[in-house]
């Protein structure tokens, strides 16, 4: 971590080799050259909103995971989501209170019939995010896949992304997802419906990469990989989607805050996560008229779903930054 | 053109039969029909189950009820629809009517509103880019696109609806009120308005003192009580959106442009002078959309008779101050009717429903009646919508601004206003074309949601409950209202597309 251009350094050099004709050639192997991946991830770093939502989100899902534990592992706090509490204030209210600082018994709250609404939440928040990112990870692999092909191969598999988009156009996103929901509601548990979603979700991001593979597979590089008889997977693999890594990461993002809404709408709705398991969405649908009697049942979930959002919202907005400067500076 | 549009005609009906053929085998696989009634201890249950399976088809295969479904709905196109019969026996027809009707009331106000809104937004955040403004917006965007839908309107239901209601009862506003709202909206004004600190500050004044002005007028007479506009401010506002036309579009000194909107607004203010009373009292849709046609006709023959040789960019001015002029007559009616409206239902903004139910009143009612059961699902519904609109209007906007013909024109000397409206405008409006087919897709998934927060019985609600029941009928119907309307609003987008890019039709 040399920096050339401290002078007292720059001395100690020139005292030790005054005469080499190779010094400046020390000085500028000792310059420090930023990848392109180096370059990103610093102006990533630097984003002030991004770096505080990554903070928070962590935070969150750090909460979530180990409040009330994953799966068979148990967490730390004491109660769960399916005991009935004694309850504790009038009506079940939160018990958490700010100043003097305690969370109490209960800090979310509890339920109608007494169960513990923070444990509620949690499970929650973790099966929305657990979710949200399959989805986000599902959809941008088939997304790239499918866009590349298009983008690459022309032909019959552009043709199909097409007619796909416009079918996506005439049947609105969250209709078929209510569907698949529906039917992934049968097999059960989250991942089905994750899964689901994916299928759903994948058409906004293969259009936009095989945008980008349609500009990138006319340069030079590529074709030069061509002539010397690399394989088209290789080609679009090795050298063209790293060089739409951007638009792939900034939309895997938008895809993660995207699902989250899906998620928590199709809950709502009924066709989502089921009981006994729970929701974020499926939470707010249980308690919607009990904004008059008991709001923090209300409240809580949608803070949570609205938190999760913007953080990752933000962070694609950091992200999009750091990929492409050019819309920030002119 | 019209053989581009017919290209896309055809290729958007394929689509939409094959959706209907993937949506309907989807449909009937997820879930058992008849799951209640094998869990039911009715006696009667074998019965019910065969009067089912006769109801629904059940006996044959999915082709057959598909090919019978097709059938029945293509006979649409020679308006004898049958969409089938729904689980309980209940033609879907009769179903279909009432609720098709406002659920596009809802998705089509709430489209038009967010394009407007969010794209008048974009605009003034991509040439204010950094500014306070823009940040506020961008955040409001962020906000927005964060939002669960049904969460919001839950909200908006129990908390802008309720204390609304209670306000305008006496609709009484306090002085802190009064100055917050002027200062607020002042903020933002010269937020948006820009310029240097000392321009700031005279616009903040001048807005702010001027809307606490207008403020304390409105609480001294109880104006929300009983509203007017009447004719002077019609005359003002008519004559304020010709200004605005004029300015926006070519500024005055080219007179074939000034000729033809004044001529257009002089038009519209005298007919409307002329039939305020008639429309006031035996106003129909029909007689109001005549109205509106001749008011576009006059404009359209103003500017090819004046135009000269800015005939096109005369025809659009005038055009536009039409539009604004029969905006203001509408509003103008429809506040006039407010205190009687307020006398008949004296908690106006409704949480539940379309439309009051067995409401007999006139037509002003009726539509001030629809209006206030609007007013939150579409707020509700539009919020994305606008957050989505004035980004992508903003990247695009930006995007042109730094083209090089941009920078020609600015080196040419013209003026900035001439630079954004004639230069800038139309190029960034171009990739807004296909967002538009998406995001009405996008509205009606939100209506959907929008329909069960606010208990609409709207194709929202016929989809959800049909899904829930695993009904193909009304889901399909659902499907074939929701997919033409989608249709439609995509090709009113192509047409714009090329009529804003003449290249794309070629």
């Amino acid at each position: 971590m040399t920096e050339p251009n401290n002078p007292a350094q720059l001395d100690q050099v020139h005292e030790a080799d005054y005469e080499l004709e190779s010094m400046p050639d020390e000085v500028t192997t000792t310059d420090k050259s930023y990848s392109q991946g180096r370059l990103v991830l610093r102006r990533f770093l630097r984003h002030r909103g991004a770096m505080i939502s990554l903070t928070f989100l962590i935070l969150i899902a750090l909460l979530a995971i180990t409040s009330i534990g994953f799966g068979p592992i148990p967490g730390w706090w004491s109660k769960n989501h399916v005991d009935l509490y004694p309850i504790q204030e009038v009506g079940g209210a939160p018990t958490l209170t700010l100043w003097p600082f305690s969370i109490g018994e209960h800090p979310f709250g509890q339920s109608t019939i007494g169960k513990d609404y923070f444990a509620l939440v949690m499970l929650g928040t973790q099966n929305s995010l657990a979710i949200a990112f399959t989805v986000g990870i599902a959809a941008t692999i088939i997304g790239t896949l499918v866009g590349a092909a298009a983008g690459y191969f022309r032909g019959l598999a552009e043709s199909f992304l097409m007619r796909v988009t416009d079918l996506f156009i005439i049947i609105p996103t969250l209709v078929l997802a209510a569907v698949l929901g529906r039917m992934a509601g049968n097999v059960g548990g989250i991942f089905a419906l994750a899964g689901m979603l994916a299928l759903v979700s994948w058409t906004g991001l293969a259009r936009l990469v095989r945008g980008e593979v349609l500009s990138l597979r006319e340069r030079e590089f590529v074709a030069a990989a061509r002539a010397v008889g690399t394989s088209p997977w290789r080609i679009i693999v090795r050298h063209i989607l790293p060089n739409a890594l951007g638009t792939i990461i900034v939309n895997a993002t938008l895809l993660i805050s995207a699902a989250i809404l899906v998620e928590t709408a199709l809950s709502y709705l009924g066709f989502g996560v089921r009981p006994p398991n729970t929701s974020l969405g499926l939470l707010i649908s249980e308690n919607q008229n009990a904004l008059s009697t008991r709001p923090w049942l209300f409240w809580w979930p949608g803070v949570f779903i609205v938190a999760v959002a913007l953080c990752v919202n933000f962070i694609g907005d950091g992200l999009r930054d750091a990929f492409d400067p050019r819309q920030q500076m002119d | 053109m019209l053989k581009f549009i017919a290209k896309r005609l055809g290729i958007s009906l394929a689509i939409l039969v094959l959706g209907s053929l993937l949506l309907y085998v989807l449909v009937i696989n997820s879930g058992d029909p008849l799951q209640d009634l094998r869990e039911s201890n009715d006696p009667n249950r074998e019965n019910r189950i065969r009067q089912r399976i006769d109801n629904m088809g059940l006996d044959m295969p999915w082709y057959e009820r598909y090919w019978d479904w097709l059938t029945g709905a293509s006979k649409c196109l020679v308006g004898q629809c049958d969409l089938g019969t729904a689980i309980n026996g209940q033609s879907v027809n009769a179903l279909v009517a009432t609720a098709a009707a406002s659920t596009l009331r809802l998705v089509v106000l709430a489209s038009l509103l967010a394009i407007v809104i969010g794209v008048t937004l974009g605009i003034i955040t991509a040439i204010r880019q950094y500014s306070g403004f823009d940040y506020g917006v961008t955040l409001f965007a962020f906000i927005a696109f964060s939002l669960p839908v049904f969460w919001l309107g839950v909200l908006l239901k129990h908390y802008a609806a309720i204390e609304f209601n209670n306000w305008i009862v006496d609709a009484d506003l306090s002085w802190p009120v009064i100055l917050a709202v002027a200062v607020v909206l002042a903020f933002i004004l010269q937020a948006a308005l820009g310029g240097d600190l000392k321009r700031r500050l005279i616009t903040f004044g001048a807005v702010a003192a001027g809307i606490a002005a207008i403020l304390t007028y409105f609480d001294l007479v109880t104006w929300f009580r009983r509203p007017a506009i009447g004719i002077p401010v019609y005359v003002l506002g008519v004559v304020g959106a010709a200004v605005l036309v004029i300015m926006l579009t070519s500024g005055f000194h080219n007179h074939r442009v000034r000729n033809a909107v004044a001529a257009t607004a002089g038009v519209a203010l005298v007919g409307y002078i002329a039939v305020r009373g008639f429309l006031m009292t035996s106003a129909t849709i029909p007689i109001l959309l005549l109205c509106f046609v001749a008011a576009i006709g006059v404009a359209v023959a103003a500017g090819q008779l004046l135009g000269g040789f800015s005939r096109r960019q005369a025809t659009l001015a005038s055009v536009v101050t039409a539009l604004l002029a029969s905006v203001l007559a509408i509003a103008d009616l429809l506040l006039s009717n407010w205190s009687g409206y307020l006398r008949e239902q004296p908690r106006p903004i409704p949480t539940i429903g379309s439309a009051t139910p067995n409401y007999e009143s006139t037509f002003w009612m009726h539509s001030l009646d629809a209006l206030t059961h609007l007013v939150l699902p579409t707020v509700t519904l539009m919020l994305i919508s606008i957050a989505s609109y004035t980004r992508y209007t903003r990247a695009s906007m930006l995007d042109v601004l730094n083209q090089d013909y941009i920078r020609t024109a600015r080196s040419k000397g013209i003026s900035e206003r001439k630079v954004i409206t004639r230069h800038a405008l139309r190029n960034s409006l171009i990739p807004l074309a296909t967002i538009v087919a998406f995001d009405f897709a996008g509205l009606i998934g939100g209506a959907v949601i929008t329909e069960t927060v606010f208990g609409w019985q709207g194709m929202g609600n016929l989809f959800r409950t049909g899904l829930a029941a695993v009904d193909p009928a009304p889901v399909m119907a659902f499907y074939l209202v929701t997919g033409t309307a989608a249709v439609t609003m995509n090709m009113l987008a192509d047409i714009a597309y090329a009529i804003l890019d003449p290249r794309i039709a070629r």
